[in-house]
């Protein structure tokens, strides 16, 4: 595995080193190491069960709600090891926000939806969370077209328009990265290159992380791509070399789609 | 033999004969104390004590009894029932500890009441040494019905989608807040109509409070919780069973026991309608 | 900051534990105190003789306690609940979930509900008065207050659990299994007994497991129309005849006997065997309800 395939200059946002998992006496991830570079998008792609998603799970921790889940290795956000004993969880996800793969906003408003997290965490000025809730909106491109119902139940937008709010959601607790678990899969096209132009725009001031298992939406928006198989990190490096000169046989038969 | 479309015809008159019968048994019980209860039922009848050697006047301590039972039993047993429904369904994860708490709670839903009241009678009453009082009845009382609670609040909340728990922990969120701000606010109607429904068992229980300080006949209203107190339930086991003329207050019996069916039903139909609007209102 | 946020949420799931673990105290100190005022009576009888002993006369002197004509009361009224019971709440139940349309299903629910919400004192009351004279009559007996009487009262009473856990199995039984039966010709109700209630089978078991836990246990309505002779009764003319059942002796004794006496300590005994009853009736529905579970599952 060969993962100082960056240009020069290049900063890393995360660091993982020789992550192991295990859920119960099943091991699902196997001696995994890579860096994650800053200000970029960076794709997961591979089967189902392939391990991509649990991966993703493991930069904020949300493998923890699962208490067969064991992880051993290092995983550095940033200079801090987030797998260390003194680490808070809570903290670590106001740095590393995720979206998941169904929409899920909360029962409330788009508004309420928005300032629930910033609320939470201490923001009380209504002046504040009403400027939190515009910027955030405007950057998950949604302010257009819900800025005159702001106080309109989150479920009653479409499917695409939820996912943005879901976006916008993370972004508004003011993360470092953004982790989007199919982020599409539940949406139509016209949905999903919304999504994708976004997070285009995005990756200026955040580190994205994608799983997908679309591959054209990895070789569209991601400028980094990850093939995974059975558990391990097949193939790592520029999406443009994945896809048009991948070293492994396996990760050719995947993008080529003679695999499985 | 019957040709398969015969024996499916016999089969499902018989079938439809059951259900009829059972139907048929609701609406006479409900028929007939409705019908000759109806009459007994009078302002006085509810505001005023019973006279003349509980033969004439009517059933307030009774009625005061049994909404101090439920005040006091639903103090102990919410709080206690919603904390420990929080902890089975936010919390605990699958282990022995977890699957020891299930089965003492299955089990305790499936202890007679009567055993409930032994229990009271030697713990509160005598042990703790409450006397018979509103007190213990309504501790024991409280466990009568903890089960219950913890059941229904455990079941609200499993009807949170997952995902939105996900959702706020991702925020950074910590759990008790996600409890707080997410789960127990969708979870609170189905929580609400838990409570209700417990509310109907309180009120109709006599077991427990035969043993625990339920009284026959008192002169005056309970004044602190160290007081016995009248009952509906008991009330009328005592006016049906043991009166000084049980065939002359006949009437009083059937007005007792309409009032002490128009409680516990009332109630469960505001709780339907509740269970009913909120499941209208929530999608996923 | 980071480190008190932790030990925050680390004391709220602590005192959670400690709420949720309260219910396995109650159970404990329910069996404490149960068996400890319970056992005070085996200082001066013999164990084997109040288990088996054929009489009950806890006020004659010396007083004799024997439970069996209890516990044979007991079983005799709960076993005729069943037959009545069980027939009628299954029949109800693959009626609900096989054959009414939902409409008429949606209206049968909430009926039946309001069976299981009827307090007990209130079809004690319903079978004193409008079941006890009608049997007297109709079957020419000495007195209506019967067995038969306490059983057809638990019987509805105990219809409602049985109507409502078996309806759950029954349309837990997924789809595809009764296509494939409706899709080789069967009928429907050759569908519903050859496919749909076997595979329902150990949810229905438990449901029985558990109106018979109802029925054991119930105490005011079979007090009130079971006549409380402490006989053992006959067979099968013990039907027609009182009995005196566990629960409606406690709570009809308790109220007259010394505190600590011998008396009060036999009907703690009761109360244990009772309890002893219905947590083994509960532990074992418990385990059917898992196998079914198991089955569903797979």
């Amino acid at each position: 595995m060969v993962t100082d395939t960056f240009a020069e200059g290049i900063e890393t946002e995360i660091t993982v080193m020789e992550l192991n998992l295990w859920y119960g006496a099943k091991q699902a991830l196997k001696d995994i190491s890579v860096d994650i570079p800053k200000n970029s998008i960076t794709a997961f792609i591979g089967p189902s069960g392939c391990g991509k998603s649990t991966f993703l799970r493991c930069f904020n921790r949300m493998n923890d709600l699962i208490k067969s889940c064991r992880v051993e290795g290092d995983v550095l956000v940033g200079e801090d090891n987030i797998y260390e004993s003194n680490v808070d969880v809570v903290e670590l996800r106001k740095r590393v926000g995720m979206v998941f793969q169904k929409p899920n906003p909360f029962p409330m408003s788009i508004y309420e939806n928005i300032a629930y997290g910033p609320r939470i965490h201490g923001e009380k000025n209504k002046e504040k969370l009403n400027s939190i809730v515009e910027e955030t909106l405007k950057a998950a491109a949604l302010w257009d077209e819900v800025s005159d119902q702001l106080d309109s139940p989150a479920l009653d937008l479409s499917g695409g328009q939820q996912q943005r709010l879901c976006i916008a959601r993370t972004l508004a607790v003011k993360p470092e990265i953004i982790l989007l678990d199919e982020p599409c899969s539940a949406l139509d096209p016209i949905s999903t290159s919304k999504i994708e132009d976004l997070l285009m725009e995005l990756k200026k001031d955040y580190t994205i992380v994608i799983v997908t298992h679309n591959m054209q939406q990895a070789a569209r928006v991601s400028d980094y791509t990850a093939y995974f198989l059975l558990g391990e990190l097949t193939e790592f490096g520029e999406t443009r070399q994945i896809f048009e000169m991948p070293r492994e046989k396996s990760t050719e038969d995947y993008i080529t789609g003679r695999f499985g | 033999m019957f040709s398969p479309k015969t024996s499916e015809r016999i089969a499902f008159a018989f079938l439809t004969l059951a259900i009829a019968i059972v139907v048929a048994f609701v609406f006479t019980i409900i028929f007939y104390i409705t019908s000759n209860g109806i009459g007994a039922i009078s302002t006085d009848f509810l505001t005023q004590g019973p006279k003349n050697r509980m033969t004439e006047g009517g059933i307030f301590p009774a009625i005061v009894g049994t909404v101090f039972l439920i005040i006091g039993s639903m103090a102990v047993a919410l709080p206690l029932g919603i904390l420990a429904a929080i902890y089975l369904n936010e919390y605990a994860e699958e282990g022995r500890i977890v699957w020891i708490i299930q089965m003492a709670i299955n089990n305790l839903a499936g202890t007679p009441s009567v055993v409930f009241g032994l229990f009271g009678l030697a713990m509160f009453v005598k042990y703790m040494g409450f006397g018979a009082s509103i007190l213990a009845a309504s501790l024991t009382l409280a466990l009568v019905v903890l089960p219950v609670i913890i059941r229904a609040s455990e079941e609200a909340m499993a009807t949170v989608p997952p995902g939105l728990r996900e959702a706020s922990l991702a925020l950074g969120v910590t759990r008790w807040q996600t409890v707080r701000k997410i789960v127990l606010p969708i979870a609170l109607p189905g929580m609400v109509t838990g409570a209700i429904l417990s509310v109907g068992r309180v009120a109709g229980e006599t077991a427990p409070i035969l043993l625990t300080g339920a009284a026959y006949f008192l002169p005056r209203l309970p004044t602190a919780i160290s007081d016995q107190f009248m009952a509906l339930p008991y009330h009328l086991f005592v006016l049906a069973t043991s009166g000084t003329n049980i065939a002359a207050t006949r009437p009083i019996q059937y007005g007792t026991a309409l009032v002490l069916l128009l409680i516990v039903l009332g109630v469960n139909f505001v709780a339907v309608m509740i269970r009913r609007h909120y499941k209208k209102k929530m999608r996923w | 900051m980071l480190k008190s946020t932790r030990s925050k949420e680390f004391a709220i799931e602590s005192l959670l534990l400690a709420v949720s673990a309260v219910t396995v105290v109650i159970l404990i100190l329910i069996s404490l105190f149960l068996f400890g005022e319970g056992a005070a009576l085996f200082k001066d009888i013999p164990f084997l003789d109040f288990l088996t002993g054929k009489n009950w006369y806890p006020t004659s002197e010396p007083p004799i306690f024997g439970l069996l004509p209890l516990l044979l009361g007991t079983l005799l009224v709960t076993a005729g609940a069943i037959i009545i019971a069980v027939p009628l709440g299954i029949a109800s139940a693959v009626f609900i979930s096989e054959i009414a349309p939902p409409k008429v299903a949606e209206i049968l629910k909430p009926i039946i509900e309001i069976l299981a919400g009827v307090p007990s004192v209130v079809y004690g009351f319903f079978g004193l008065v409008v079941l006890i004279p009608r049997l007297q009559q109709l079957l020419d007996l000495p007195t209506g207050q019967t067995a038969l009487a306490g059983s057809i009262m638990l019987g509805i009473m105990a219809l409602p659990t049985i109507i409502s856990i078996s309806e759950d199995a029954i349309s837990a039984v997924p789809d595809f299994l009764k296509e494939g039966s409706l899709a080789l010709g069967a009928t429907r109700w050759q569908t519903i007994y050859r496919v749909t209630v076997p595979a329902a089978l150990s949810g229905i078991s438990a449901a029985v497991m558990l109106g018979m836990g109802r029925a054991i246990g119930e105490t005011m309505t079979v007090m009130m129309v079971t006549g409380n002779a402490a006989v053992i009764p006959g067979f099968p003319g013990g039907i027609f005849a009182p009995v005196k059942t566990m629960t409606a002796t406690i709570a009809l004794e308790m109220g007259e006997v010394p505190q600590g006496s011998e008396h009060y300590h036999a009907l703690f005994a009761i109360g244990a065997v009772l309890f002893i009853i219905t947590l083994l009736i509960n532990l074992i529905a418990e385990a059917v309800k898992r196998k079914y579970r198991f089955k569903v599952g797979s």
